[in-house]
């Protein structure tokens, strides 16, 4: 019982959210939306923590075999690509590591950045 | 032979999945390299094997073929199409390290508004100096946001829609495999600012690699899909008005 209510609430945001993305004419997907009304129910108290936490953990710990059937898939879109492999490639693994190493270096400077001002603040 | 068994019995696709992925976990556990990376693993092992026994792809991916020509369902996509439901349990991790998202706000949308930024820019400039077409340039500008908001993008504005799906698996990929080598080459040391590079370079691939960090990356990595995605979206009117 505990498990069916915890994955009937997700499968209602999961589908309230994908309806949001069938009728908002926004590029933005349903799953984004449900991430978002979770997110809300749970800041709001409507879902307790403890009402959706031991099916997400579940759902969450199983999130990297979700990507092997896109991972092989990629076999079969191999004849739209090769026309421009190279620099599919190149995007794929240069860019990623830039993006990766920047993202991560800016967040990290800006926390320094963030803790030194509050620490001047305090001596202050 | 393997073929016929293949395409005959529900579950190949879904256990076959199941049970390399499983090996591939206790591999890496053993050697902890980081080529032996658990997703790379299990793909490349997966496709040699069906290459080898002649399986057909779809058959692994979408289950066992029925006599009304549909697909079981019982293939590797068994587990994909729980990605909605987990996509939305990624707001529970991020409501319990809210108090991280409410304290560093700025670090963390300025984290990942440069690597959006950086993300397109090198897209441009790879684009340019492979002369790509226009086409091929919108096809790979979305490549670093999850894969429903950047098919829409392509889509929308011009692109080839599987290449772009294609591009983004790949950098998901590449995203989880060096991870953890970005993190220490460029010493990044806060959590929350592993989640925001994880999420944001490498969407939800990167999110479940950001998850074995820990918690809070997990949760800021998962808040960085939706919020790299978002920006994406919102930039893109201005990277495909520069003539390529």
């Amino acid at each position: 019982m505990k498990y069916l209510s915890q994955i009937t609430l997700i499968l209602a945001v999961s589908f309230l959210g994908e309806l949001l993305g069938h009728l908002l004419p926004l590029p933005i997907p349903g799953s984004i939306y449900g991430l978002t009304i979770m997110f809300i129910l749970l800041l709001t108290g409507v879902i307790k923590l403890s009402q959706v936490k031991k099916t997400g953990d579940l759902l969450l710990s199983l999130m990297p075999i979700m990507f092997v059937a896109p991972g092989v898939g990629l076999i079969e879109k191999f004849d739209a690509c090769a026309e421009f492999i190279v620099p599919i490639l190149i995007t794929a693994t240069l860019s990623t590591f830039v993006v990766m190493a920047v993202s991560g270096c800016v967040t990290d400077a800006l926390i320094k950045f963030q803790s030194k001002k509050e620490q001047a603040d305090n001596a202050k | 032979m393997l073929n016929n068994i293949a395409s005959n019995t529900p579950f190949f696709g879904a256990f076959l999945t199941a049970v390399i992925f499983l090996i591939a976990l206790k591999l890496q556990k053993k050697f902890r390299l980081a080529i032996l990376n658990p997703l790379l693993v299990s793909c490349t092992v997966i496709i040699v094997f069906l290459i080898a026994a002649g399986i057909d792809p779809d058959i692994f991916i979408y289950g066992r073929l029925t006599a009304d020509g549909k697909y079981d369902g019982t293939g590797a996509a068994l587990f994909q199409v729980m990605l909605t439901p987990t996509t939305v349990c990624l707001a529970i991790p991020l409501y319990e390290k809210l108090s991280y998202l409410k304290k560093y706000p700025l670090a963390i949308l300025g984290g990942i508004a440069s690597g959006a930024v950086v993300s397109m820019g090198s897209v441009f400039a790879i684009s340019r100096i492979f002369s790509l077409s226009r086409e091929q340039y919108v096809t790979l500008l979305p490549k670093s946001i999850t894969t429903a908001i950047g098919m829409g993008v392509s889509e929308e504005f011009g692109g080839i829609v599987p290449v772009t799906v294609a591009v983004i698996v790949l950098t998901g990929i590449v995203g989880n495999i060096i991870a953890s080598g970005v993190v220490r080459l460029f010493r990044i040391k806060h959590p929350v600012a592993v989640g925001v590079a994880c999420g944001t370079a490498a969407h939800a691939i990167g999110t479940s690699r950001a998850r074995e960090f820990g918690e809070i990356e997990e949760a800021m990595s998962g808040l960085s899909i939706a919020v790299c995605g978002i920006i994406t979206v919102i930039l893109m009117p201005l990277f495909t008005a520069i003539p390529i």
